[in-house]
């Protein structure tokens, strides 16, 4: 029972990981229409860059904001410079384009850090807490994607500019008849994915430690993760990403072993594309004419 | 009184084809003006060109600036607000939230509170719904949001494309008469583009016929109303 809820409980932590990065993945579809292929790579290169500030003696939670800021701007201009002028291309342009730009930021980052695994500090090293179900760094990886999710919903609900994000996804035309400035709406989107995506990959670097290729696994989950809450539903997306955590710990424990765990992935995703394409939360528009 | 809104020889369309070609208008400040015709005359897009939606060129000028190049969020912030073709319901978001987002671009708090209050007392259905997803709304009720969204604005221009459209009679007697109100107590000026020619010449001081992209026919309302080629086509007496 002991091992069975400690299966469970971590299986929330890494869920809350993969919650933030469907969250993510679901932001730049709900306002493009797109999935952001490059969005783990771009994660990878955050943590990178906290890495970078961690090295140079820069304390674990400067380095953090630091980094959380520093992703944000480049979610923003990576929009204003590599996706904006694909807006209107077709789908398979911009397709390819995401694939380049994750081809892009895994090279420079083996070339700048180089493809040797790096160690990753964990800034919740709390010995009062340790018990048989959670290690300190889960503990504090739910503490912190829970509150990001909370900001988030805040900030989208309850903030002017939060509301013109959403309307700017939802209705551009009518949005910019309102008068918003509907591209920089989708930058800002870009950015706000790039900073979670830099607080996702500083979470899980300590567990799968730090190298250029570190996100591709924990991707794979995040897209299970959003197509099973229904891609264009935030809260469905984050529900999801909680259920592959557990899942995924759950079979990889019990079911299938450890080294078959990304399988259920793949399962899942294959197992929602055929039988409930619009997810388990997705939208059923309600529209009348 | 004043000029609000000129246009002159305005050319627009899609792709590379015109569909208006060199259209000239006015509204006057405080003043309603209406543009009929038929289905395909180009009355959508001649809205769609003074709001900088459609590819354009020409001469139009909107209080005192000239806006013919200028981006819509640009011209929609110098005090023109558009309700669209097909209404433009933000379907997924609430009915306040609608509103709210008709008011984004403004700083007054305590004012968009009371504007929204406002907008409450014009229309009591949309106080009623009110928390409901904008999306689940009766098409008479997303007409009335649309105006009232572009209301929030506090705009000097209400523009307003066939806001009849497909609504039954005593929504559409409803929302004339809201008109007539904002444009009689708060002064803002309409340009109304309506397929119910009884109504809007009713309702507007100066009215223009569209025909193929360019004006057919224009004058003081009240003499279009007498016109027999008008009332032939499209008073229907
Ligand atoms: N999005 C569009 N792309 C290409 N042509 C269009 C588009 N919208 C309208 N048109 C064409 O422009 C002409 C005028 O249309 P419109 O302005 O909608 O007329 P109205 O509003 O008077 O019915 C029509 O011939 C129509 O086919
Ligand atoms: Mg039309």
């Amino acid at each position: 029972m002991e091992a069975f809820l400690h299966q469970l409980f971590s299986g929330l932590a890494t869920g809350g990981i993969y919650a933030a990065l469907a969250l993510a993945l679901v932001m730049i579809y709900q306002s493009t229409h797109h999935i952001n292929f490059a969005q783990g790579e771009m994660a990878m290169f955050s943590t990178y860059l906290a890495w970078t500030f961690i090295d140079a003696g820069v304390p674990y939670w400067i380095a953090f904001v630091a980094t959380v800021g520093v992703s944000f701007v480049l979610g923003v201009i990576i929009e204003r410079v590599v996706v904006r002028p694909v807006e209107h291309a077709p789908v398979l342009s911009v397709v390819i384009v995401f694939i380049a730009l994750l081809v892009i930021l895994n090279s420079v980052a083996g070339w700048i850090y180089s493809y040797t695994i790096k160690t990753f500090p964990s800034p919740f090293e709390w010995e009062a807490v340790r018990n048989p179900y959670l290690a300190p760094h889960e503990i504090g990886t739910v503490g912190v994607t829970v509150v990001v999710l909370l900001l988030l919903y805040a900030f989208f609900r309850y903030t002017s500019l939060g509301l013109a994000m959403r309307a700017a996804a939802q209705n551009p035309v009518s949005s910019r008849l309102a008068g918003i400035r509907v591209g920089w709406m989708l930058a800002l989107g870009w950015g706000l994915a790039a900073a979670i995506g830099a607080i996702a990959g500083m979470m899980i670097a300590p567990v799968v430690y730090l190298d250029p290729n570190m996100m591709s696994g924990i991707m794979l989950y995040a897209f299970a993760a959003a197509l099973l809450g229904g891609i264009d539903n935030p809260i469905g997306a984050v529900i999801g990403g909680f259920v592959v955590g557990v899942v995924e710990n759950l079979a990889g424990a019990y079911v299938v072993g450890t080294e078959l765990k990304l399988t259920v992935a793949l399962v899942l995703i294959i197992g929602v594309l055929l039988f409930k394409p619009s997810g388990l939360f997705g939208r059923r528009y309600v529209t009348r004419v | 009184m004043g000029t609000l809104l000129e246009v002159k020889d305005l050319h627009a369309g899609y792709g590379p084809t015109d569909v208006l070609r060199g259209v000239g208008f006015a509204v006057t400040e405080g003043g309603i003006t209406t543009i009929l015709g038929a289905n395909g005359a180009g009355k959508t897009t001649l809205l769609r060109a003074v709001c900088g939606l459609v590819r354009r060129r020409g001469y139009v000028h909107f209080a005192g600036e000239a806006i013919e190049s200028r981006v819509t969020e640009d011209i929609v912030r110098l005090g023109l607000a558009h309700v669209p073709d097909g209404r433009g319901t933000f379907t997924m978001l609430s009915t306040e939230e609608n509103l709210r987002v008709g008011a984004i671009t403004r700083r007054d708090r305590k004012a968009v509170e009371q504007d929204m209050a406002r907008m409450y007392g014009y229309f009591p259905r949309l106080a009623e719904r009110r928390a409901q997803q904008a999306g689940t709304l009766s098409g008479g009720e997303q007409q009335m949001l649309a105006i009232a969204r572009a209301l929030m604005l506090r705009p000097k221009l209400l523009v307003l494309d066939e806001p009849s459209f497909g609504l039954a009679p005593l929504v559409v007697q409803d929302i004339f008469r809201i008109m007539r109100t904002v444009n009689r107590e708060e002064k803002v000026s309409i340009l109304l583009v309506e397929q119910n020619a009884r109504l809007a010449l009713e309702l507007a001081d100066t009215a223009y016929l569209l025909e193929t992209g360019q004006v057919a026919l224009s004058g003081a309302a009240a003499d279009l109303r007498n016109d027999e080629t008008v009332r032939a086509a499209y008073l229907g007496y």
